[in-house]
């Protein structure tokens, strides 16, 4: 008989290994509550810091201020003014007006797009767009914002003749382009994932192919889809370099989407740079960032429970 | 299967009155298809002729002259290959011991697997920018300032400001869920019958791990590792504030200086050049080295990954 090939070794050389691997294990864990205490410690000076509340307390960041004598009270944010305004508002519409438009742009598109490969396209044209989906999802956003910066921009104020060539469309579009992915993936996959008995018996009980896909496929994976354009959302609402570089970055109050906007996530990045540390400024800085944070967690979190729930339903069926 | 059936002819009765043949849903979807691909081509095809006068070897090797007008971008190649490939030294081993561990350690559904998987897959979604906050915050302003008030008598800041090292930290937090969500596939994919007899041979867990899984993984691991370059090589939002210059006069050689990289580059070339009309054939030429950077990666991943797939049709 050959010799065993595994001897075996010390338990505490086993206990020491595993022990290691566990440890690694909850890095992302680790790294995850990090993030959140690390950041919520520099924006608690606005809840407990009365010389930074004098600034920008909370109240002063959602209602209206009277910043001057004689002045009607309004929203601003114009955080290096002698009178530092602190006001979100302007930065929350832009957010929403950037994320919305992303949405009408890349939902419709990916979707389609989705119902396509996984309904009609012969399996050679599925292995053309997946790929392609995957090279879309891995440009990275700076080159999607030199491209609406510099191409995109031009080319639409050469058409339209908008008098802002940075706006909400242009960073919009953008925006989109780096959506599309995920939406696509994610409704691909919840739909590629219903179980095929359901297309038998649509089929033997006589339904063509499009009552198939309109009639048992699409509604079983309409939460996936569903989920698929939340999280896209919670993507566009966290971008940053595409409107960064593509929206203007202007904070005007308005619902127009022809005007330019300045969104939560490229004010941090524009102006923590040169923001003095432990100001006011500062702490309002990450206290945007926490709010950022917080919400695409709570959206994110949302998706993955009506991703699992469908799972749970579609792989109960199949029983 | 009878329930299948009913639910079925349920949903057919009730939309008896829609029948369609499918050509125009078909034709929809198709342009939608049509659509993204185009702008696809429409952004390589723009960028590829825009830069590709620019692009020659000394473009590469020559660093930028005259304000980032004239010259080349080799500190920011530089900067970029040293900044992942330290990334890669952090993230590799702690997002494949993560995926062992969520693959051989414990059952699907057990709470520290839960627990572990919502922090990944929210891992993935927390914006670029936040976790440039966080480098800020936690690496150059609490660990880096930390180990200056043990190294150091007050003085200049020698770790206590943004580097390299705090950046390639950052990024590497951000890039963890891609390796981990690689290797998990990699695993799953390995044969339960060569554990089975791994174990019947008298292997322990650990041995079993060390030689037989890992081993077996190596392409999928091999392909989280591309992933990750590739997305951290891209990203810019987390970098800017832990340790990217506009412009260094020398390269990168310690783990606390400051460097230049290809994504930051583009970005201060595209929006604080004061003649952008000068800038541009070099800003199209950078466009273009990441774009193909990139692609590159991003094929070589796929490719593998595919191989990979036909090689155990039953993944």
């Amino acid at each position: 008989m050959t010799e065993l090939k595994f001897k075996p070794k010390s338990r505490l050389r086993e206990a020491i290994g595993e022990g290691f691997i566990s440890l690694n294990a909850f890095a992302a864990l680790i790294g995850i509550l990090l993030i959140f205490v690390f950041i919520f410690k520099e924006a608690v000076p606005i809840f407990t810091d009365a010389e930074v509340q004098e600034e920008a307390s909370v109240s002063k960041m959602i209602f209206k201020q009277q910043y001057y004598e004689g002045q009607k009270p309004k929203w601003s944010w114009q955080p290096n003014s002698d009178v530092p305004k602190y006001s979100l508002l302007p930065l929350f519409l832009g957010t929403i007006k950037a994320a919305v438009i992303a949405m009408l742009f890349a939902a419709p598109l990916a979707v389609g797009a989705a119902v396509f490969s996984s309904e009609f396209a012969s399996k050679k044209m599925r292995e053309t767009i997946k790929p392609a989906i995957e090279i879309l999802a891995g440009i990275p956003s700076v080159v999607l914002g030199f491209f609406a910066l510099i191409l995109l921009a031009t080319f639409l104020q050469n058409v339209f003749g908008w008098t802002f060539r940075l706006n909400a469309v242009n960073a919009g579009i953008a925006l989109g382009l780096a959506v599309i992915p995920i939406i696509f993936t994610i409704a691909e996959d919840a739909m590629t994932a219903v179980p095929q008995s359901l297309r038998d018996a649509a089929m033997a009980l006589g339904a063509n192919s499009w009552q198939v896909s309109t009639m048992t496929v699409f509604p079983a994976a309409l939460p996936g889809i569903a989920a698929g354009v939340v999280l896209g959302f919670g993507r566009a609402i966290g971008e940053t370099m595409i409107v960064l570089m593509a929206s203007g970055n202007a904070a005007i109050i308005s619902v127009d989407p022809f005007v330019s906007i300045r969104t939560f996530s490229a004010t941090i990045a524009a102006e923590l740079g040169e923001v003095v540390f432990g100001s006011a400024h500062y702490n309002v800085l990450f206290f945007i960032g926490t709010l950022l944070f917080i919400f695409t967690f709570a959206v994110n979190l949302g998706g993955e429970l009506i991703l699992a729930r469908l799972k749970v339903k579609i792989q109960g069926k199949m029983k | 299967m009878n329930q299948t059936v009913e639910k079925v002819t349920d949903q057919l009765n009730l939309g008896q009155a829609r029948r369609g043949t499918g050509k125009l849903p078909r034709a929809m979807t198709f342009v939608a298809v049509a659509i993204i691909i185009s702008m696809l081509l429409i952004l390589a095809v723009n960028i590829g002729i825009g830069g590709f006068g620019v692009l020659s070897w000394e473009f590469l090797t020559s660093p930028p002259e005259n304000g980032m007008e004239e010259g080349g971008i080799f500190p920011a190649i530089f900067g970029t290959v040293f900044l992942v490939l330290l990334m890669i030294i952090f993230v590799v081993p702690v997002g494949v011991l993560t995926a062992v561990y969520l693959s051989e350690f414990t059952q699907a559904d057990s709470r520290p697997t839960r627990l572990i998987r919502i922090a990944v897959n929210n891992l993935a979604g927390v914006p670029s920018i936040v976790f440039g906050l966080f480098g800020l915050g936690f690496f150059v302003g609490f660990i880096g300032t930390g180990i200056d008030r043990l190294v150091t008598d007050g003085g200049r800041p020698i770790w206590g400001q943004p580097a390299i090292i705090w950046a390639a930290l950052t990024l590497s937090l951000l890039t963890l869920p891609v390796v981990i969500v690689s290797t998990e596939e990699a695993l799953r994919s390995i044969p339960k019958e060569m554990k089975d007899a791994s174990y019947a041979l008298g292997a322990s867990r650990l041995q079993t791990i060390t030689k037989i899984i890992l081993p077996q993984a190596m392409p999928g691991i091999l392909t989280g590792g591309i992933l990750a370059i590739s997305r951290g090589a891209g990203e810019v939002a987390p970098i800017m504030f832990t340790g990217a210059a506009y412009y260094l006069p020398y390269l990168p050689t310690k783990l606390n200086h400051q460097f230049m990289e290809l994504g930051y580059h583009i970005y201060v070339m595209a929006t604080q050049s004061p003649d952008i009309e000068k800038t541009k054939p070099i800003l199209f030429g950078t466009v273009l080295v990441l774009l193909l950077l990139t692609f590159m990666l991003n094929f070589t991943a796929i490719y593998i990954r595919a191989r990979i797939r036909t090689r155990r049709p039953n993944v």
